[in-house]
């Protein structure tokens, strides 16, 4: 394996202020060629800076402050922008995170890629030109001719990192630094690009460094990953190792704080694990492990010697004063899961503090076995009687929310085109119905283009449904937010994705909860207002302390946890959650999933959770609703539509959802071609242009029916319902590896067994 | 409360940090001061002529100990006249300036949330108001109202409040859709709750530079008008009024026009240097403040 960059103790420092703070402590990295390498950090990690170190592409605020960056040998380290502005593009490129910044908009992106080889290899136009068109068509878009021709801004999200991977390689580069270049894609979309990276790759024999803070998808696509931390490199590892068997306790606490880590089937009273504290900043690191202050494993040499980076078997290295512990099994960061008794639905759980990581750092805790990342625990299936008090048709009474038949179309174009009746209608939503039950949650699951936040929109009142009605507690509620009683509004609060944006940065936070607080109850005193805001303030564990705080004073978590007990201030009977931890760390997702499992337990509160990420919304809700270009293509329980995804667009998209076991790569069924524009709709059956399972052209002509199968479960397909099952059970389908003792009801008619078919898996 | 406090204290800091934006805060505060306390510290009232012990008159007698800036044409202490005079023209002009920003942060305000097609309608009608040049409308104006300190006022509201308006406007309409301002409509706040509340902090960094601004130009705009007789009438010492009288007899006395000049000048350049050392503390510091 050549190697093609190697990093040696490498330091690199900023300054802020009048000090030059450590950013990078010592990072010993090698990157191989034909080999993509995860480099895995949270936020304030250092990943970004490295991943631009290694580039030497630094603002004159930092520096190298030690090592060495050896490409093929020579040493850039020294190296001076001039000097390295030959090496930039053409040695080595860089892909970045948001493809649509990257991009100059005033140019196609075709003379974008052509400059490239002008620049660098001394093209001509029209040679550069034709390069340009052959990269296009080398990351498989279709009409490459026509789409050189085209501006950044006319083409879809996934097009536009494509022409950035193309723009990266059409030098050929020794090495590819690739910055989280798939967060702002769909996961359909993200699959067939990572699928995309490794065949690229290994074509061009590159080395290539994937930054993520994602580790399913650095499981999905990388060979060898480095875990980084305050600045420093704890562990590094082939991937299949690190998963299997990480060993510092860092790695093990963000593995096991994913929720997918973790089964939605086994009643929903599970809790995550969770690291305590947070992250140092920049000068709060400790000269000694870095890591000790939130680890449960510390002990007294770790708050005063800084760990070496030692050699595990097999090419491994971890930075701990314990990782031969570790791997001999006789110590466990874990704390066991308390799982509460089944049965219990809705019911006060005696809501402790929900487990962190061991307090008492000097007992070793007795070894547990991390749970399995499969869901192959099931507590759905026979032996649980069907969720009848959580889903329930018809049952008016017991449901918060009842949304009938919403629809919305918005009108593009200004006066003139309304006037003239041009204006193009973008459907939004169709005909959309939900419930949602007392006690219970809802989840919302699509990905861009669905329609899922118009649909949060319409049932919160910040738009206005063009046809349809809304009963929030059994009585009908008018749409428009000026004509809702006050009384309707403080049953429904809303809280959003970015917590920057959620909290005015002008008001403290006991302001912000205060507010809420006194709308909602306008007969309290002063001091009874305070009162409850620092009730509030505890109950999503944060201290006293932060109410005369500012809103830039806080982290990201913290400020989505005071956006939640804002919400919690009017006691609601309905919350929306609209992608409340999408843009959080791992490790600090973990701590908000498990305050909204203890706050809808304490409070009776229902959510109606929107997310993309099927794994958050699986964890959360009991009942799930999968969108598709405004419309609901399958409605079930999260056991059912994630276990057994029956609709063809389900389907696709679980096995999209990378999971973090690289031994159970779930299928790969891939959707061609991009979601269709909500102006130009599809006939038929909307997702017929890209269905795996196309059957003919009843689904051009004819709108598919929304089938029952059984249990509430429904779906919008051609296909009839017993097939669609069969072959989710059938062998040779992908999915069903892992599926344990799952069962559908519906398999278990007698049709079925006639044939030899159905019944458990 | 608390929150305003800790804002003003590390604003004040930055701002104080750039050793130009000091030297202008410095000076528009010597300047206000000089217009509040001016008239208590002139040696000589503004009309007054002085006279010699013999009783005459002393006529453009150039700067020195016993008169600071020399006397003009007529006997008058210049030093005093430039004390008195500090009064009418940032009194005139600060006035007019808070006027208009009040009526343009409310109606720029309004705009920007509400919209709609009472926004087209009167953005369209400032627009043209705006398109006709500024000292056209004023004489125009003060030819119909006659040269009166209201009307003065009057006119450069009227010239002003549109461009306030425009930039609040614009500065609402960024943070209408600020989740903050989307979860207070989702509580049933009022929409002048919203507005005074949620939008006008954030509106705040705009308004305090477009203030400064404003009152540069309203400073200049009343020399300017003074200077073509259409201010406040003599013998009141009107800056600009003394200019004009002062260039005539340009080449006997010309420390005459100096000082006036000198002191208009100095003013807006030192508003000029706040007004450009806030805009920069504001884009530094991102959201807030």
């Amino acid at each position: 394996m050549t190697a093609v960059l190697e990093a040696r103790e490498l330091s690199v420092q900023y300054k802020i202020g009048r000090d030059w703070l450590t950013v990078l402590n010592n990072i010993s990295l090698t990157l191989h060629a034909d080999e993509i390498h995860g480099l895995v950090g949270e936020s304030g990690s250092g990943k970004t800076t490295l991943g631009l170190s290694l580039m030497r592409y630094l603002d004159a605020n930092a520096r190298i402050a030690g090592g060495q960056i050896l490409l093929d040998g020579d040493d850039l380290a020294p190296r001076t922008p001039a000097q390295m502005r030959p090496i930039w593009g053409s040695k080595l490129a860089y892909v970045p995170q948001n493809p649509l910044a990257a991009l100059n908009p005033s140019y196609t992106v075709g003379e974008q890629i052509a400059e490239i080889p002008r620049q660098h290899m001394g093209m001509n136009r029209p040679d550069a030109a034709r390069r340009a068109v052959e990269m296009l068509r080398r990351v498989k878009i279709a009409d490459p001719e026509v789409v050189a021709t085209r501006y950044p801004h006319q083409l879809s999200g996934g097009m536009r990192q494509r022409v950035a991977i193309a723009m990266a390689l059409v030098t050929e580069p020794r090495l590819l630094v690739l910055d989280e270049p798939t967060t702002a894609l769909d996961v359909t979309t993200q699959a067939v690009i990572l699928d995309l990276f490794r065949e690229l790759i290994h074509d061009n024999q590159a080395a290539a460094l994937y930054v993520s803070h994602d580790l399913a998808t650095i499981a999905q696509l990388c060979e060898r990953v480095t875990v980084l931390y305050a600045g420093e490199v704890v562990e590094s590892a082939l991937v299949r190792d690190l998963y299997k068997r990480p060993l510092h306790p860092y790695t093990i606490g963000l593995l096991a704080s994913r929720p997918s880590a973790h089964t939605a089937f086994v009643g929903n009273e599970t809790r995550l694990p969770v690291i305590p504290g947070v992250a140092p900043s920049l000068s709060e690191r400790s000269s000694a492990c870095t890591f000790a202050p939130r680890c449960p494993l510390a002990i007294e040499v770790c708050r005063t010697h800084k760990p070496p980076l030692e050699s595990a078997d097999d090419g491994r290295t971890v930075r701990c004063h314990r990782w031969k512990e570790v791997a001999a099994g006789t110590v466990n960061p874990l704390t066991p899961q308390p799982s509460l008794p089944q049965g219990g639905e809705g019911e006060d759980v005696n809501a402790e503090k929900f487990p962190t990581l061991a307090d008492d750092s000097q007992k070793p805790l007795v070894s547990e076995k991390p749970p399995s990342p499969l869901a192959t625990e099931i507590g759905v299936g026979s032996s649980q009687k069907s969720p009848s008090p959580l889903v329930g048709e018809g049952q008016g009474e017991r449901a918060v929310l009842h949304a009938t038949a919403l629809s919305k179309n918005f009108r593009e174009g200004g006066l003139f085109a309304r006037l003239t009746r041009r204006a193009r209608a973008v459907h939004a939503v169709d005909a959309v119905s939900l419930h949602v039950n007392r006690k219970s949650t809802l989840g919302l699951v699509g990905e861009s283009g669905s329609g899922k936040t118009t649909l949060a929109r319409l049932i919160v009142g910040l738009e206005s449904a063009d046809s349809g009605d809304i009963a929030l507690m059994g009585v009908d509620i008018p749409q428009p937010l000026d004509s809702r009683p006050a009384s309707a509004l403080a049953q429904l609060r809303l809280v959003i994705q970015n917590p920057n944006e959620a909290l005015n940065p002008y008001q403290t936070v006991g302001y912000g909860i205060g507010r809420a607080v006194q709308k909602a109850m306008p007969n309290l005193a002063a001091y009874e207002i305070r009162d409850r805001v620092l009730w509030l303030l505890d109950s999503v564990r944060l201290p006293a302390t932060l109410i005369d705080r500012l809103p830039s004073e806080l982290s990201g978590g913290e400020k989505q946890r005071v956006s939640i007990a804002r919400a919690f201030a009017a006691q609601p009977a309905l919350i929306l959650l609209d992608e409340p931890t999408s843009s959080l760390d791992v490790s600090v997702q973990a701590v908000i999933l498990n305050l909204l499992k203890d706050l809808r337990a304490e409070r009776g509160a229902s959510y109606l959770l929107i997310s993309h990420d099927l794994d958050v919304v699986a964890y959360l809700a009991e009942w799930m609703i999968v969108m598709y270009l405004g419309q609901m293509v399958e409605e079930g329980t999260s056991a059912h539509v994630t276990g057994f995804p029956s609709h063809p667009y389900t389907e696709a998209l679980v096995s999209a959802v990378p999971s973090a076991d690289p031994a159970a790569r779930r299928g790969s069924i891939r959707l061609e071609g991009e979601v269709p524009s909500a102006r130009d709709l599809p006939t038929g059956c909307r997702f017929h242009t890209r269905c795996p399972r196309y059957l003919g052209d009843i689904c051009k002509t004819h709108e598919p029916p929304l089938r029952d199968a059984g249990d509430g479960h429904k779906i919008r397909c051609h296909i009839p319902i017993e097939e669609l099952l069969h072959l989710q059970t059938s062998p040779l389908n992908p999915l069903s590896i892992g599926r344990g003792d799952l069962s559908h009801p519906k398999l278990d008619s007698p049709s079925l067994r006639e044939r030899g078919l159905g019944g458990e898996v | 409360m608390r929150a305003i406090s800790k804002l003003m204290i590390r604003f004040l800091r930055i701002l104080l940090q750039r050793p130009l934006t000091f030297i202008g805060m410095i000076l528009t505060v010597l300047f206000v001061l000089m217009a509040l306390l001016g008239p208590n510290v002139a040696p000589y009232p503004f009309d007054d002529f002085v006279r010699d012990t013999a009783g005459k008159v002393i006529k453009r007698v150039p700067p020195s100990a016993e008169f600071l800036f020399g006397t003009d044409k007529l006997g008058r202490d210049i030093y005093s006249r430039v004390l008195w005079g500090a009064r009418d023209i940032i009194g005139l002009a600060g006035l007019a300036t808070a006027l208009s920003v009040t009526f343009g942060t409310m109606i720029g305000l309004a705009l920007g949330y509400r919209g709609g097609w009472v926004d087209e309608v009167v953005s369209r009608l400032f627009d043209s108001l705006l398109s006709i040049p500024a000292m056209v409308l004023a004489l125009a104006a003060l030819a119909t109202l006659g040269a009166s300190p209201g009307a003065i006022v009057a006119v450069i509201v009227l010239l002003y409040t549109p461009i306030v308006a425009r930039v609040i406007r614009s500065a609402a309409l960024g943070l209408r859709s600020a989740g903050y301002v989307e979860i207070a409509r989702l509580r049933g706040e009022s929409t002048a709750y919203i507005l005074f509340r949620e939008i006008l902090p954030g509106v705040l960094p705009a308004l305090a530079v477009e203030a400064a601004l404003r009152f540069s130009y309203a400073i200049f705009l009343t020399a300017s008008l003074g200077f073509l007789g259409l201010g406040v009438q003599p013998p009141s010492p009107d800056w600009g009024r003394m200019v004009y009288e002062a260039r005539l007899d340009y080449a006997r006395a010309p420390w005459g026009l100096w000082f006036p000049a000198g002191s208009i000048a100095l003013l807006v350049i030192s508003v000029n240097l706040t007004a450009d050392g806030l805009r920069r503390v504001f884009r530094y510091e991102g959201s807030v403040i």
